[in-house]
């Protein structure tokens, strides 16, 4: 077992684990942070993929903006209620053997078809420019359009978020 | 070199934990960070394709992915609170306004 696949099997873990106690946490405080822990595994996947720019996306946008939204409206909200009351619904046996299925299924298909997955392995030039300005070129050549929709698109949801979130529109 | 279905397999498990939260939780804001879960686990995969063929097309659907998911956190969580402004709960079961 090579050291890759050694920080493979470590960052797995750790996201998944992780990922469960995100799920099963009283306090969503605790939900959080744990949330936080996951982000950064996955980070960590990303480098082991070969894709710093994303590393540092994931880094400053998720960890630090997004969870800290979330944080806000944690705080904002009253846990005091929440946290006293059942936190899984009624249907969370169902639920959870309809999950374990479905993940079944994927991870079957997967298995059976991974001999599938080796085409590209002899393609194997080392890239002779940055990740990070190969996904700029990318992004402001091939995905101009897309760029200025998404744009548009954050627009919007920053005017809705403003809207919804103000307390009476005059 | 690690085998690309080792990627897929932990993205198929990221998301089932992601989508068994959002089904069995109460709080909708744990069933917002569990759509965060999701997401994450198709960036993996994207990423993994990403790196498999040498082409950054799939780190470039992952910004897309990205910007969704901060779009959706802010609209999310701007229902959320005036939500909890007009019912006072953040129980998906209590919130059924729409139901006769």
């Amino acid at each position: 077992m090579t050291l890759l696949q050694i920080a493979f099997f470590f960052l797995s873990a750790l996201a998944l684990a992780s990922a469960i106690l995100v799920i099963t946490r009283r306090n969503a405080v605790h939900s959080v942070i744990w949330l936080i822990v996951t982000l950064f595994s996955v980070g960590g996947i990303f480098l082991l993929l070969h894709a710093e720019f994303l590393f540092a996306v994931q880094v400053i946008l998720y960890v630090g903006g997004i969870m800290v939204l979330f944080l806000f409206v944690v705080m904002l909200v009253n846990l005091d209620v929440a946290v006293k009351q059942a936190q899984f619904s009624r249907q969370w046996q169902l639920a959870l053997a309809t999950a374990i299925i479905l993940m079944a299924e994927l991870a079957y298909g997967i298995y059976r078809g991974h001999q599938g997955f080796t085409l590209a392995q002899t393609s194997a030039v080392p890239p002779t420019i940055g990740n990070t300005q190969a996904v700029a070129l990318a992004l402001y050549q091939d995905y101009m359009l897309p760029v200025e929709i998404a744009s548009v698109l954050l627009l919007v949801a920053m005017v809705g978020a403003v809207v919804m979130a103000k307390r009476k529109l005059e | 070199m690690i085998p690309i279905h080792w990627y897929l397999m932990l993205g198929t498990a990221l998301f089932t934990v992601g989508v068994i939260g959002v089904l069995t939780r109460r709080n909708v804001i744990v069933i917002l960070m569990s759509i965060e879960l999701i997401l994450n686990a198709v960036n993996v995969n994207l990423v993994a394709f990403s790196d498999y063929f040498r082409s950054v097309d799939g780190q470039v659907f992952v910004i897309f992915v990205i910007t969704d998911a901060a779009a959706e956190a802010a609209i999310g969580l701007a229902l959320i609170i005036a939500l909890f402004r007009n019912k006072e709960t953040v129980n998906a079961d209590e919130i059924d306004l729409l139901k006769w």
